[in-house]
């Protein structure tokens, strides 16, 4: 029964999306404010009925309902609760309501806010997102409901969730990648509606951003917990692998980067007004390509879609009506006339170009490297991947450019600047960092490393440009009133530039060096065996049985010892799951600053106990999550930003303002 | 005028992509690349095997039997989504090697390890010279070689249940049938000059 309630929201929610769609766009159009004040209840309408269906898809799971076709395949009875709520999202059909529901949620907040918009572009950007989530809904009850019963003989029990996604990192992961990805709804909402009110001033731009902004936190978040979560839960020890679901993440997020900047220069300097909304388009269709990409399967096999060709043309159906008819309308509506507004050579705006050009070129790169082994079998030549080999040697280059980048245009200020003053100001920061990066290389570790030597280098180059900046923005406030005073003058959003700049920076260390002085061993113990790697002493204590809820395992024990001082005691295990009769590595570690132990247990290896081991050490791998973290506080930070807040009050003065700016609307 | 047209570069781009992603879709199954190689034999080698690195291989340690020799990598996840179709084709006794393209020892060493060893050994190709020489064009692809060391076959892309039947088993059996008429009229000689 609480199945069926679940479809029938979904219809509701279906209808009510629809509604949304067109009420609030028509009334757009003829200045009817009352439809246009329909916008906010349907949201909300729309928002509730999702919430509800979503909520009774978790029912079915928590109540064991394997009568229920989705349920059956991606649950147990055995399983614990908590994963029972999360198997929701484990498969194709949950994970699709999940994206809804989120949407759903974005769109809700954006109805909140939206009081402060003026009532057509609220109007617009919520019926705007109303047909976004039309179609996903239409794709979800037509291709792929979750409620589909399996009638008059349902399974005694489930076939269990897959035991890679039995985790914590499954609870909190795909939410967040999917607030990221669906995030960028409201900045691709918000670029149609100027599109069709041909409005892009500055205002526009200080609207969208702090929305961009959030889209682009999550994101930054979902994709390092996904990192985090290969690393530990794969027992391979890696943290990127350039696979094709990990790609059609990082697309979005480089994209996505690139527009915040854009966003920047639009509202600071009202420039690059087409490029930033082409991006805000990209951003979302990159999600969007990715859902698809990583939804149909048609990456890793063919047969996944060779199953149910009919998703997969709906998907693209989908695709080809977003992408196209908002690529279209940019064609047609986007600003064609040339800014007035000049600025020199070397300036910021030139920087930021630079640095929008780099992160578009190498989002374009990995589509490549995604889309190459597509491109090759459309063309009916077989399937195959490009690996890491092409991935490295292009983007590495390209980020390393792109960090270089960053320096020198937080340094320069917007308008002017030259080309002598720019190497007055970092004469002395360019040698530290050489010196630095070198120094580094040649101390630490025991190998010297050009790749080193440029990623620490470059480390010093944005940590040591950032403060001199801080310097420079505080040089007068400094002399008058002290260097408190002149701190707190400084913006919030200037302070989270500064922590995602630095979140970067310290990001790269972890990269670096984890990708250059990384051990590793693998190794056949015998219970009692001690080995020593890079001045830790790693004893083998042997393996033994344990009964999971759901899962035997093989209980391995391992002490660490650090010039004889006992400093951890590690069990990695090898869990065979009784439903699925899967096998699965859970390796364990033992975290640090400036390095990980690593364990995992391969094979048993003969009788007398012994098993194959590897054992990793893996310096400074947590800067790599940390910098992530950084970088998303920076985001929020920039959110909190007064500026964003008070648009309220300064609304009837800003009327004015965009009345006599480039504010040219087509039902004005 | 010109500038307009600029604005609809996206747009055409964003066509063609969803062109080929339409071909990807409706494409009847793979097909096969012409080797250069066909029929020709296999080039020769001296490479090192993935699990021990001290063993050297070379081209005769592939003759005698009719065998399959794939290539893989831990770097491309459909060798993953085949290799445990090959782990079954090796339980059916079918002859495996393993090229191991371009790749990192130890993890390649721990993926035989985790989803189990189909091959009779892999060659370690970390440059990719052996590749160079096979004319592969990524990974996967897999090699039908004859008992004299004579490439008869190359499919590119994954191989699953529908690829063995329909392609590569009917010529496998035929070259097996083959193998064994050769071998029993001349059954006194054990050598095989080629």
């Amino acid at each position: 029964m609480v199945a069926e309630i679940g479809l029938l929201a979904l219809s509701i929610a279906l209808c009510l999306s629809l509604l949304l769609s067109v009420l609030p766009l028509w009334g757009s159009f003829n200045g009817n404010l009352r439809l246009m004040n329909q916008a906010r209840p349907l949201t909300w309408g729309f928002f509730v009925f999702v919430a509800f269906s979503f909520g009774c898809l978790i029912w079915t799971f928590v109540t064991d309902d394997f009568s229920v076709d989705y349920v059956a395949k991606h649950s147990n009875s055995l399983l614990p609760l908590q994963y029972k709520i999360t198997a929701t999202w484990g498969g194709h059909e949950g994970s699709l309501l999940l994206w809804v529901l989120i949407l759903a949620g974005w769109m809700a907040a954006v109805a909140l806010k939206s009081y402060r918009l003026p009532p057509e572009l609220s109007a617009r950007v919520l019926s705007v997102m109303g047909m976004v989530s039309v179609g996903l809904l239409l794709f979800t009850l037509l291709t792929s409901s979750p409620f589909n019963r399996i009638l008059p003989f349902p399974p005694q029990d489930g076939a269990d969730l897959n035991p890679l996604l039995q985790d914590f990192g499954m609870i909190v992961h795909p939410p967040m990648l999917y607030m990221g990805y669906v995030g960028f709804a409201v900045a691709f909402a918000f670029a149609i509606a100027a599109l069709i009110g041909g409005q892009f001033d500055s205002a526009w731009a200080r609207w969208a951003r702090p929305w961009t902004t959030a889209a682009w936190v999550f994101l930054t978040l979902g994709i390092s917990l996904g990192s985090w979560w290969a690393y530990y839960e794969l027992g391979w020890g890696g943290w990127w692998f350039w696979d094709p679901v990990e790609n059609a993440s990082l697309m979005p997020w480089l994209v996505g980067t690139a527009l915040m900047h854009s966003l920047a220069v639009s509202e600071k300097r009202g420039l690059f007004k087409s490029w930033t909304l082409l991006l805000a388009i990209f951003a979302f269709s990159l999600s969007l390509l990715g859902t698809f990409l990583v939804r149909s399967g048609v990456l890793t096999s063919v047969h996944a879609f060779a199953n149910d060709p009919e998703r997969g043309v709906f998907i693209l159906i989908y695709l080809m009506v977003v992408i196209g008819s908002s690529l279209t309308l940019f064609a047609l509506r986007a600003p064609e006339v040339r800014s007035r507004v000049q600025f020199t050579l070397v300036s910021k705006e030139t920087l930021l170009l630079v640095n929008n050009i780099i992160l578009t070129a190498s989002c374009a790169t990995v589509l490549l490297g995604t889309l190459f082994p597509l491109l090759l079998e459309s063309l009916d030549m077989g399937m195959i991947s490009v690996g890491p080999p092409y991935f490295n040697t292009v983007f590495v280059p390209m980020a390393m450019l792109l960090a270089f980048a960053l320096g020198a245009g937080v340094l320069l200020n917007w308008k002017t600047g030259s080309v002598k003053w720019l190497y007055q100001q970092t004469r002395w920061i360019l040698l530290t960092s050489v010196i630095g990066g070198l120094a580094f290389s040649l101390i630490y570790g025991n190998s010297f490393m050009i790749s080193e030597v440029l990623g620490i280098g470059l480390v010093f180059w944005i940590v040591l440009t950032m403060g001199k900046d801080l310097l420079n923005k505080t040089r007068h406030a400094r002399a008058k009133s002290g260097v408190v005073v002149a701190l707190k003058r400084l913006k919030p959003a200037y302070y989270g530039m500064q922590l995602a700049h630095i979140g970067l920076a310290v990001a790269i260390v972890g990269v670096a060096i984890v990708s250059g002085y990384s051990s590793q061993r693998d190794l056949r113990m015998a219970p009692g065996d001690t080995v020593d790697i890079s001045g830790y002493q790693f004893r083998f204590d042997g393996v033994r049985p344990v009964q999971g809820p759901n899962y035997t395992s093989d209980y391995g024990s391992i002490t660490v010892y650090e010039h004889g001082r006992q400093i951890a005691v590690l069990h990695p295990e090898k869990r065979v799951y009784t439903a699925q009769a899967m096998p699965m590595t859970e390796a364990d570690l033992d975290p640090g600053i400036t390095r990980d132990l690593y364990v995992a247990l391969g094979e048993p290896l003969g009788n007398d106990g012994s098993w194959a081991v590897r054992i990793h050490i893996k310096p400074f791998v947590r800067w790599i999550w940390a910098g992530s973290v950084l970088m998303a506080l920076g985001g929020i930070l920039a959110i909190s930003d007064r500026r964003y807040r008070f648009k309220v009050r300064s609304k009837v003065l800003n009327k004015g303002r965009e009345g006599s700016s480039d504010f040219k609307g087509a039902n004005a | 005028m010109n500038r307009r047209l600029k604005l609809f570069l996206p747009l055409a781009i964003f066509l063609s992509l969803c062109l080929m992603f339409y071909i990807a879709l409706f494409r009847d199954n793979k097909g096969e690349l012409p080797s250069a190689l066909l029929d020709s034999p296999l080039p020769s080698f001296s490479l090192t095997t993935v699990k021990n690195p001290a063993r050297t291989v070379t081209r005769d340690d592939l003759l005698g039997e009719v065998a399959l020799l794939n290539v893989w990598a831990t770097w491309c996840p459909a060798c993953r989504v085949e290799h445990p179709y090959l782990v079954d084709l090796a339980n059916k006794g079918v002859p495996i090697y393993g090229v191991n393209y371009k790749d990192d020892q130890p993890e390649a060493r721990k993926w035989l390890k985790v989803l189990h060893d189909p091959y009779r050994f892999s060659i370690n190709d970390q440059d990719g010279s052996l590749g160079i020489n096979l004319g592969v064009y990524g990974a996967p692809e897999t090699y039908l070689i004859d008992h004299q060391g004579m490439i008869r076959y190359k499919h590119v892309g994954i191989v699953d249940a529908n690829v063995w039947k329909n392609d590569i088993e009917p010529k496998y059996r035929a070259l097996v049938e083959q193998a064994q008429q050769s071998n029993s009229g001349e059954n006194s000689s054990e050598a095989d000059p080629s």
